[in-house]
């Protein structure tokens, strides 16, 4: 079948593209090489929607971060994804970042980026009264949110793919090539045909553009390692509080997550592995003694989880999104912080280039731009719970103790996509509780195994090669 | 045993006993002989019997029944007197919550969300075990990092192995277990790695698992980096300082394609939490009476809940007591208030009860904090007792008379343990 797109990557960019692609007549199919949406660099991406005023005007970053901004509340409520808007604080701990601030403030308020104030050391001590005395003032932008990454990720491809966009995962790129006008991607999935192509093959985006000699664009993998701290010390902050920036990094964070734990990270560490997804002795002591400087109670004894991930930073600190000397073949490189904030912005951005390049867009008459989203049994009051048990008995096994996740959203999870126990993890929360998995980890497994038809021992925890389990020695499937 | 469904679930309990593991069971059977009448027992799993039904070791009951058994044999014998006394079963059911009145709300397949009252409740919800998240190990985030719990209960019940190449972090007792099991299934267990300078198991376990199987153990030793971003592939060790800070300059790799974690159990008290419990902060469970009652009248704990034990014998002693007990605040009778608060002094990491009474012979459970050779363990002024040797993973039974404690009647009493004072 000749698609008219074929978008290669399905992080928060790529199925932000692929929803916005859907609300028009056409034929769009993602590619993704791991075995889920957003196992790549959103999985570890901060989860913030950054205020709008970090970056400038001038650059590309800047137009659609704050464009991006303003896309996230009805994003959240058609895409049933947890979305809050806690606001930041920029704080200043040295008189040499007074001006900073100041620069920041006018900035943003160029943008047209609402509510920027900043706050002297009472104020702050009022609103948050764990921070540091060192504080000499802080940058308090209300637009500032926090949305779980992966969320959003399932959400934007959920819905794209309601409305026609066929996902094909475990299928990467193995050769790309451009013959008569038209586009032949080869994958272990088989070769697809398209009239366009758009990479936002996010780290390795320089490595499919040189498949057919596109690359005129150069980036970097920048690791970040993240914290999770104890759900006792919700409420530490209520804010997302940010040092004041230095060149290339936003700093290191305390972030108030949707869920109601605080998160402390991400490093900006430039390195040449793109896999490399360790954290370390070192970068812990640097992300807990830099949090200690604006919030003396935060302790490593604190961290109940930690993980890390990589972003693509390009040459020049830019986002790339442009028409590469490929005709019909979009590049979307180097998107690193405000990625996630600017990704809805970035879909619109790469739908008007592809127009530019002769894509016809005609829109959809049905296209539906909501998601039903999952019954989340935690959240619902005894009467809705017995109503669900009466529809439907698997309401009643619990899987998830830590996080009350009984089996019926277990299944509905894996109807909507799920097929690791990672994936499952992320989309209903089995096993990110205080128990990390060692009760529910067999049932999810189990329930993975009987839906997808497969043998215990070929269930995953993020793909081919994280078999979760062997069988016996005696058993079928056992190596010689 | 009364398996109960939609159309035989009472609407009121003397006693309802949350879990059926050995502590539940027990519970149930004890308010049994108390002279309750209806006695539920609620578990979450389809077959009662807890975790020994995982356990196919034998070395079970040796204080109870004065014979080695199997945690299968050891859950079946109690599962077979609790039905020959008719006490209600309902499996596959969840607690979701306990009203301060005593309403337990449950859900069930069958049953839906429903509701019975309580003239007492039994809290035996056993306990869960630490993670790699509560000890911060750095490195990737691999498929083959697991409990040992999770481990034992893939190998023996669903016939599944962790790995072929197994290294086992931490010498708690399911680690040990572990180490001789899946050297039987077969796979090859590198090591056991302790940060402690003492192992956390029982010693007879560290013989008839390590020593027996040549499986080494090395204290005072952590894991420092876990290396294979899909799969582990190997492991960096590393000594510990005094301070069990890794020293990274003496470290050392270990290729295995398994980690198995045995660094500690967690009380499973989220409903005590949710029924504002006064709880002990050193043994993660409820504060209790010398009844093993609640800061809330007419909620008991017993078991792992209440405090983590090594030997199911004393959890079987400790809940047929706490059944008991909950049977009599079901029928209307009260012990006198307890008059002798508790305090765990020198060396001792907890303490359990958490108060005596003079009325009767009193039970207490306790456990050192740093092992001590020529121990003498001191009850207030009056009481003294010597060990050999006493080490954290072994806990101490200790019983005190009226005799004793009718001298401390109002005082505040204290037990520490001391190293023998040389001559």
């Amino acid at each position: 079948m000749l698609h008219d797109v074929i978008i290669i990557g399905g992080g928060i960019v790529g199925c932000a593209i692929a929803r916005e692609l859907s609300r028009f007549e056409l034929r769009v199919a993602l590619l993704e090489k791991e075995a889920e949406v957003g196992f790549g660099t959103s999985k570890t991406n901060s989860g913030i929607i950054h205020a709008g005023h970090h970056a400038p005007p001038s650059t590309l970053k800047g137009r659609l971060e704050w464009r991006g901004n303003q896309m996230w509340d009805q994003l959240a409520r058609d895409l049933k994804f947890g979305f809050s808007r806690v606001g930041e604080l920029l704080v200043a701990l040295e008189p040499g970042d007074l001006a900073h601030l100041q620069e920041l403030k006018e900035q943003g308020e160029a943008k047209g980026v609402t509510g920027l104030e900043l706050w002297d050391p009472p104020r702050i001590r009022r609103e948050e009264p764990n921070l540091s005395r060192d504080i000499l003032k802080a940058l308090h932008a209300p637009t500032a949110a926090v949305v779980n990454p992966y969320e959003a990720v399932f959400g934007f491809m959920e819905c794209a793919q309601q409305n026609g966009v066929s996902l094909h995962c475990g299928c990467p790129v193995n050769a790309l090539r451009r013959v008569d006008g038209r586009f032949t991607v080869h994958t272990p999935c088989g070769v697809f045909q398209a009239r366009y192509v758009v990479n936002a093959a996010g780290l390795f985006a320089q490595q499919v553009a040189a498949m057919l000699g596109a690359d005129d664009f150069r980036t970097r993998p920048r690791k970040g390692e993240e914290y999770m701290l104890d759900r006792r010390l919700q409420g530490l902050v209520t804010h997302l509080v940010f040092p004041t920036p230095r060149p290339g990094t936003k700093g290191i964070l305390i972030i108030p997550t949707v869920d109601g734990t605080i998160m402390v990270g991400p490093t900006a560490d430039d390195h040449d592995d793109p896999l490399d997804v360790s954290t370390t002795w070192e970068g812990a002591r640097r992300v807990f003694d830099t949090v200690r400087r604006y919030c003396p109670a935060i302790s490593e004894r604190d961290a109940i989880t930690e993980f890390a991930g990589s972003r693509a930073v390009a040459e020049g600190d830019d986002f790339v999104i442009r028409a590469s000397p490929v005709a019909g073949f979009i590049n979307v490189g180097g998107i690193q912080s405000p990625g996630l904030t600017a990704s809805p912005a970035i879909a619109e951005h790469v739908r008007e280039l592809l127009a530019e390049q002769g894509l016809a867009l005609q829109e959809r008459e049905r296209w539906k731009a909501d998601l039903e989203g999952p019954a989340r049994f935690a959240q619902r009051t005894p009467e809705e719970r017995r109503a669900l048990v009466a529809a439907d008995p698997a309401h009643a096994r619990i899987v998830c103790r830590c996080e009350l996740v009984n089996e019926a959203e277990v299944v509905d999870a894996i109807r909507h996509g799920a097929r690791t126990v990672d994936g499952v993890k992320f989309r209903v929360r089995a096993g990110m509780g205080r128990c990390q998995g060692g009760f529910c980890q067999a049932r999810v497994i189990e329930i993975l195994a009987r839906e997808l038809g497969i043998p215990l021992h070929e269930v995953t925890k993020r793909g081919p090669g994280s078999e979760l389990f062997y069988p016996r020695h005696d058993q079928p499937g056992s190596e010689p | 045993m009364n398996p109960v469904d939609a159309r035989t679930l009472a609407e009121v309990y003397d006693v309802v006993v949350v879990g059926g593991g050995p502590a539940g069971l027990a519970a149930a059977l004890g308010a049994r002989e108390a002279g309750a009448e209806r006695i539920l027992v609620v578990d979450r799993e389809a077959e009662a019997g807890g975790i020994l039904n995982q356990c196919i070791h034998a070395g079970f009951g040796l204080h109870h029944f004065k014979e080695e058994l199997t945690g299968p044999e050891y859950a079946e014998r109690f599962v077979n007197q609790a039905l020959a006394a008719g006490v209600d079963l309902l499996t596959d059911a969840y607690v979701i919550d306990i009203t301060p009145d005593l309403r337990v709300q449950l859900i069930n397949g069958a049953l839906g969300h429903a509701e019975v009252v309580a003239r007492s409740v039994v809290l035996a919800m056993g306990c869960r075990e630490r993670t790699r998240g509560a000890i911060r190990t750095p490195g990737f985030r691999p498929a083959g990092v697991m409990t040992a719990g999770l481990a034992q209960k893939m190998v023996n019940l669903k016939g599944l192995l962790p790995g072929r190449r197994v290294a086992i972090l931490g010498s708690g007792d399911i680690g040990l277990i572990m180490a001789r099991r899946l050297t039987l299934e077969g796979c090859q267990v590198v090591g056991v790695f302790e940060l402690m300078p003492y192992s956390n198991g029982l010693t007879r376990n560290v013989v008839q698992c390590l020593d027996d199987f040549g499986i080494p153990l090395r204290l005072s030793t952590t894991v420092a980096f876990i290396h294979g971003r899909d799969r582990v592939q190997r492991l960096t060790l590393a000594p510990v300082d005094a301070r069990l800070q890794p020293d990274l300059k003496q470290a050392w790799d270990v290729a295995c394609d398994t980690l198995l974690l045995s660094i500690g159990l967690i009380p499973e008290n989220e409903l005590s939490h949710r029924l504002r419990l006064r709880m002990d902060a050193t043994t993660g469970g409820p504060r209790v009476s010398s009844t093993l009652e609640t800061s809330l009248p007419g909620v008991f704990a017993c078991g792992n809940v209440l405090h983590v034990h090594d030997l199911v014998d004393f959890v079987t002693e400790e809940s047929l007591r706490a059944g008991g007990y909950a049977a009599e605040v079901a029928r209307g009778k009260r012990r006198p208030i307890d008059n002798i608060p508790l305090q765990a002094g020198d060396n001792l990491g907890s303490c359990v009860p958490h108060s005596l009474s003079p009325d009767r012979e009193q039970v207490i459970y306790l456990r050192v904090k740093q092992p001590v050779k020529d121990a003498v363990l001191t009850v207030g002024n009056r009481y003294e007792r010597r060990f050999r040797l006493l080490v954290p993973s072994e806990m101490v039974r200790l019983t005190l008379g009226p005799e004793v404690l009718e001298r401390y009647f109002g005082d505040t009493l204290r037990i520490d343990v001391r190293p023998r004072e040389v001559a």
